[in-house]
């Protein structure tokens, strides 16, 4: 069976695909791909079911060499993959050639880049997902991220006959490019916004947070206006979720990711809207961000609007195909 | 009783209910034996459930539809589902018990007074989570309730049986922690290959039982 070579494996890259389902009740996150529709076009980009396992590169300085013939496509932040001398842009099916090294650079801008390739990651399955869960350490490539050397096994990729280089078609641009100099992220309020002071609320959502060091796959921590609560208690813990935004006793808020526990005891000011949640996948350390408050009819409007476009998106690559 | 679904996020929706095992459990099970369209996953805790949709809802709406449903299910007569009680062997030496000592202290007990009324109580498991497989259990006796500590250890090894405040826990994981630990287990809490990876799941009753440090290391894997 063909692999992918680890050359270089970058800071933190993992396999991963859309997540465990159905454990959380045993405390096991739901993971995957941090931009859960970024994994899902990029898939569908190569020819793959969308929840084929791909690979996350945090931050790039990564590089994979390719054994055989594949399709590759990649979605997210500002980076300028190269196979040789030519840039590889985000967004399409590339075609690339057996013994070919995919080169990644650091980041411009944004945090992550999620890459399929034709035939997918061939890896068991775990609780119903080949995500790597780091922490519990299984899942992916033996629990843990990729290091220099791996050799990552891929399923069988279709027939590549009649691809070009560099496909003349693409993704819509706002799914394959996801960083953004300014996040502003949409917000639904949260069960404790009653519980905040007027001040910490319109600080919230008029001014800019920075994202701290303390940024992983687990939550992005943030520094800006101290949000205090009006009557700080203790709570027992609740279901939480990516996208929540929990506030502990000293105000600097948290915006969890997919990684993230499955119960919190914190506030929650509020609640990334789920189509925003790739650009939340997108901050680093130093990034500014702001929110802005949507009702949950437009979050909703937002994201059937997403899927009815995605689905369109399928129809076409399908007809492309036959 | 549909204002006591609170929305989280635009996907799902946290049914807050009195902190009592039963309750949560009773809310478990109506949901589940109920058909909610659009359902991916019912997750307890200690006095909610979470409720997640495979897409965004309106949370009226839904709270709704989740209470015809509830009322709608099929009450067909089904086997209770009996509590089981697991017994968690400890290891209670200094070794495997940093803590102990201090909690002792404390608590005004002498350490083997401390790991007597530990092993002597009754736990039940009252929710699952912090690392996959982590139990909180209720049943401490007041007397060995302990603050935790002020600084975090940057890991606790698995297996540890700790007291943070008033609840008790076992790390399922080796990870950071800052609970109080006052012995360890060789059992292990979480193996994502077994068939039911999590050891312990709510409702479950728990009891310890003191092993020494040579049962301990020959504990079978």
């Amino acid at each position: 069976m063909a692999s992918l070579k680890v050359l270089r494996a970058g800071p933190l890259s993992t396999i991963q695909d859309l997540g465990r389902r159905g454990h959380r009740g045993d405390g096991v996150p739901l993971g995957g791909a941090l931009d859960l529709h970024a994994a899902r076009v990029a898939n569908l980009l190569v020819g793959n079911p969308e929840n084929s396992a791909l690979i996350e590169v945090p931050l790039g300085n990564a590089s994979f060499q390719f054994e055989d013939e594949r399709l590759i496509a990649w979605c997210g932040g500002e980076f300028k993959p190269q196979l040789g001398p030519e840039n590889i842009p985000a967004g399409r099916p590339i075609r690339v050639q057996s013994g070919e090294e995919l080169i990644i650079g650091p980041a411009g801008r944004g945090c992550r880049l999620w890459l399929a390739i034709s035939g997918g990651i061939d890896l068991p399955v775990i609780l119903g997902s080949r995500s790597t869960d780091l922490r519990a350490a299984f899942g992916g490539v033996e629990g843990r991220a990729l290091r220099a050397r791996d050799e990552v096994a891929l399923g069988t990729s279709a027939s590549l006959s009649t691809s070009a280089r560099i496909s003349s078609w693409s993704a819509p641009v706002e799914w394959s490019r996801t960083s953004s100099a300014h996040p502003m992220l949409r917000v639904v309020r949260g069960a404790e916004w009653e519980e905040f002071t007027d001040a910490g609320r319109t600080a919230f959502l008029n001014t800019p947070f920075t994202v701290s060091p303390q940024c992983d796959r687990m939550g992005a921590r943030l520094e800006g206006v101290k949000l205090e609560q009006n009557q700080p208690n203790e709570r027992l813990s609740e279901p939480v979720a990516p996208g929540t935004i929990q506030v502990p006793n000293d105000g600097a808020p948290i915006i969890l990711l997919g990684d993230c526990q499955t119960i919190g005891g914190y506030p929650k000011i509020a609640h990334v809207i789920t189509v925003d949640l790739p650009f939340a996948a997108q901050l680093r350390p130093d990034d500014v961000v702001r929110f802005r408050e949507v009702s949950r009819a437009e979050a909703a409007a937002l994201f059937c609007a997403r899927e009815r476009d995605l689905e369109r998106f399928r129809i076409g690559l399908q007809l492309r195909s036959s | 009783m549909a204002r006591e679904f609170i929305p989280l996020g635009d996907s799902a929706l946290v049914w807050r209910l009195p902190d009592s095992l039963a309750k949560v459990r009773a809310a478990t099970e109506k949901l589940t034996a109920a058909e909610i369209a659009g359902l991916e996953e019912i997750v307890p805790a200690f006095a909610s459930v979470g409720i997640f949709f495979s897409s965004p809802i309106d949370p009226e709406a839904s709270a709704r539809e989740i209470l015809a449903a509830m009322k709608r299910r099929r009450r067909r007569a089904r086997p209770a589902i009996k509590p089981r009680t697991i017994e968690i062997p400890v290891c209670y030496e200094s070794n495997f018990a940093p803590d102990l000592e201090a909690v002792a202290n404390h608590c005004g007990l002498s350490p083997n007074e401390l790991i007597d009324r530990h092993r002597k109580a009754h736990y039940q498991v009252r929710c699952v989570g912090f690392t996959p497989g982590f139990p909180y259990l209720s049943g401490l006796p007041k007397e060995l309730a302990m603050p935790r500590r002020a600084t975090p250890r940057t890991r606790v090894p698995a297996g540890s049986v700790a007291i943070g405040g008033s609840q008790t826990g076992i790390y399922s994981l080796p990870s950071p922690g800052g609970w109080n630990l006052i012995g360890r287990t060789p059992l292990c809490l979480f193996d994502p290959q077994r068939e039911r990876p999590a050891l312990l799941r709510i409702g479950d009753r728990v009891r310890f039982r003191a092993i020494n440090a040579e049962q301990f290391e020959q504990w079978p894997a």
